[in-house]
């Protein structure tokens, strides 16, 4: 496992996390999530205080993580992807959207470039599919995405970071 | 008691308010099968997640089919549990499980016992409709457990056990769908958990998900090495599940018969590691004087409870959760390693060969030996003092290997020296029995008078924790006994907030200590198994001629001869042992301010 090292002060918020719920087991996936919004994942050592302060043992911490999707073990990008594949989406071409984000980024759904730039996911429905196919960039929505425009929406982000 | 009537199957059945229609079929001799379910009501182990569907009945006035694992029964319910509608369903339910299941029957080590088959073969499953992917996991091989979720069925009884009855909180379920399984904290192999290779979890598997590690290759390969002398020794609770294995009720004794098997299998010297266990009794009682001695002198030093330190699952529990008791276990080896100390320096000598070529087999009702027997500390230059540890089906296994007709053997003998027992070794097996063997020959060395009552009722039963005060002679010394590690755990819990009221405690890992062992014979949820194993060892004890370990004369001439005084230099240096933390904090987080 890698060392990673965590933030004093955020592990000081986690700990807050779990006293705010009386560190009560049954809060467990209220925890996880708060935790997620603060770290933006959930590395074993996030899990790890998480189990201590609950007194409960870290396997059934993990068993929860990886249960639900919503949870994840990697870190996101500073600008995550989220590519829709709700119907409406779908049915106009998105999964084409994917493959090209896919293509481009060179990493696999769930995945998370090696710069930390990008991470990509897919998820259903963000309730504009009068856009479709959509895709979300951190707050940012862009409709009407074709294969063709993922070049050009990419570099827009790779430019600002030069 | 608020009582129910229903009718299964056309019989009036009664039964209080809140039965299962499971149990309440079981009450009137309806077998229901199940797959998931299992109880062990003395142990209060009841795994019962209702997610095999095997069980599932009809009942009228229900659109759909109910699991009778979790239904309760309702005044007036008239059920049916195997209408053409409710066999299909079972059917079906066995196809798909088994299309996920790989088809190694036939090299499977628990072919023959698997639950899955016998439930497959009831329901006459010809053919597997369902066919597409399976999972597909990496074996994880710990020194005491292999781990093949290929062939998990997802029943969770080994999670029930690992976390509720034995509280080590090693195994958990993870992921979903084909990925699914039953894992450890971040999927690391079974060595890099907290797992105490107790075995509890491949007790309860019902299919070879969870099994025992085999070592009966290597131990073949020496009886069949002629510059070899190998020796057998047998832990007390082998003898009373042996048996169950060729046929004999759950509970009969067959020392005599084991013997000769061993015997038969090439074995040169067939000793007893009752003996080392009388050996045990002198070291970890006469410790325990030295410890009482010194706490009633107010010495604020010396660590009280003495904990008992024969078992190896609640050793290596002890390192891994509570590594800041471990000066509290007593520092005598376990009867196996004592045997193997004995048998490769005493015996050794006395036969005038290198120990080199001297081979150790213990054969063990537990999982766990084989870790304990792997340690290196229980090694002199590389040469371990117990090479093999085998468990009792294993030995079962080499005697069907070896074409042994084992009910038409006759009754052998051990042999001397290291075979000789006492009544109190042979009651090691059982929860309470060590403690009980202490406190004989304890009251003895400390009154310096005669037991007239060997037999400490108090101390015995199945109760998760006992306790009792045996009265030295004006001296009440307390005792606490747990079995299963999660009773084990509030035991520690009370001598960490300093309420502990004892002076010494007996854990043994597993529930009913070690006649419940990992390694024995598959107990199928049958709790009078359990019990009939406990009372065959009592009853073994009982007709015993010598029933307290310090009056074998065997251990005496030991002492003479060879150790000098127990607990002296050379028998500190032989027969005692220490403890290692092995606390291990997953994933290190350290408190930096090294990433933002």
């Amino acid at each position: 496992m890698n060392e990673i090292h965590l933030p004093k002060t955020k592990v000081a918020e986690l700990h807050a996390i779990c006293a705010e719920r009386n560190n009560d087991p049954g809060e467990l996936i209220n925890i996880l999530h708060a935790a997620q919004g603060l770290f933006g994942y959930l590395p074993p050592e996030v899990q790890q205080v998480i189990a201590t302060e609950l007194n409960i043992p870290v396997s059934r911490v993990y068993g929860v993580v990886t249960f639900y999707s919503f949870f994840t073990m990697t870190p996101k990008g500073k600008y995550p992807i989220s590519v829709c594949l709700g119907t409406a989406c779908y049915v106009r071409g998105a999964e084409k959207v994917l493959e090209e984000m896919q293509r481009q980024l060179e990493i696999k759904v769930g995945e998370t470039t090696p710069d930390g730039l990008f991470s990509l996911d897919c998820l259903r429905c963000v309730g504009a599919c009068g856009l479709a196919p959509v895709v979300m960039i951190g707050g940012k929505v862009y409709g009407r995405v074709t294969p063709e425009k993922v070049r050009d929406i990419l570099s827009d982000y790779y430019l600002k970071e030069q | 008691m608020e009582t129910i009537k229903l009718i299964i199957d056309n019989k009036e059945v009664e039964v209080p308010k809140g039965t299962t229609i499971l149990n309440a079929a079981k009450s009137v001799g309806i077998h229901i099968p199940t797959l998931c379910y299992m109880k062990l009501e003395d142990l209060h182990y009841e795994n019962n997640p209702g997610a095999c569907r095997i069980c599932v009945v009809e009942i009228e006035g229900r659109r759909n089919l109910a699991p009778s694992c979790k239904m309760e029964c309702t005044e007036g319910m008239v059920v049916r549990t195997h209408t053409p509608r409710v066999m299909n369903a079972r059917k079906t339910v066995m196809e798909l499980i088994l299309s996920n299941h790989p088809a190694e029957c036939l090299t499977c080590s628990s072919n023959g016992h698997c639950e899955l088959q016998k439930i497959a073969h009831d329901l006459g499953i010809r053919e597997i409709r369902y066919k597409g992917d399976m999972s597909t996991f990496t074996i994880d091989r710990s020194p005491s457990i292999v781990r093949n979720m290929n062939k998990c069925i997802m029943c969770r009884r080994c999670e029930t056990m690992c976390n509720t009855i034995q509280t080590v909180g090693a195994l958990t379920a993870v992921n979903r769908g084909f990925n699914a399984a039953v894992s450890t904290a971040f999927e690391r192999d079974m060595a890099g958990s907290t797992c105490s290779y107790c075995g509890q979890c491949v007790s309860v598997c019902p299919v070879n998900a969870l099994s025992g590690r085999n070592t009966q290759q290597p131990v073949l390969d020496a009886l069949a090495d002629p510059t070899k002398i190998v020796i057998a020794q047998t832990a007390p609770a082998v003898r009373t599940a042996l048996g169950r294995d060729f046929g004999y009720e759950p509970g009969t004794l067959v020392t005599g018969k084991m013997v000769s098997a061993l015997r038969q299998l090439g074995f040169d010297y067939v000793f007893d590691t009752d003996f080392a266990a009388d050996l045990t009794i002198m070291e970890e009682g006469t410790e325990l004087l030295h410890r009482l001695g010194r706490y009633l002198n107010g010495d604020k030093e010396v660590k009280i409870p003495l904990m008992t330190s024969c078992c190896p699952g609640w050793v290596s529990f002890v390192e891994q959760h509570f590594p800041e008791l471990r000066d509290n276990l007593s520092t005598a080896k376990s009867p196996q390693q004592m045997f193997g100390a004995i048998a490769k320096s005493y015996f050794a000598e006395k036969l005038g060969i290198d120990r080199k070529n001297l081979v150790v087999v213990s054969i063990m009702p537990c999982l766990a030996k084989k870790y304990e027997a792997s340690r290196p500390e229980f090694s002199v230059e590389g040469n371990p003092d117990v090479d093999y540890s085998i468990y009792t089906r294993e030995l079962a296994r080499l005697i069907r290997y070896a074409n042994i007709d084992f009910k038409e053997l006759p009754d052998g003998e051990f042999d001397r020296p290291l075979g000789e027992s006492t009544g109190a070794s042979v009651i090691f097996g059982t929860t309470g029995g060590v403690i009980e063997a202490a406190c004989r020959t304890a009251y003895e060395l400390y009154t310096k008078k005669n037991l007239d009552k060997v037999d400490f009722e108090e101390l015995r039963g199945l109760e998760g924790i006992r306790s009792a005060t045996v009265d030295f002679d004006g001296t009440p010394v307390k005792i606490g006994i747990a079995h299963g590690l999660g009773n084990a755990r509030k035991l520690i819990e009370e001598i960490k907030n300093g309420t502990s009221p004892y002076h010494a405690i007996e854990v043994m890992a597993c529930p009913g200590g070690c006649i419940g062992g990992g390694g024995q014979p598959f107990h199928r949820g049958r709790m009078e198994v359990l019990r009939r194993r406990a009372a065959a060892l009592y009853r073994e004890d009982a007709n015993k001629p010598l029933r307290k370990s310090h009056e074998n004369p065997y251990i005496q001439q030991l002492y003479k001869d060879y150790l000098g005084e127990p607990c002296g230099p050379k028998a500190h240096e032989l027969l005692h042992t220490h403890y290692i933390d092995r606390k291990e904090v997953v994933g290190m987080y350290t408190e930096t301010e090294k990433s933002k």
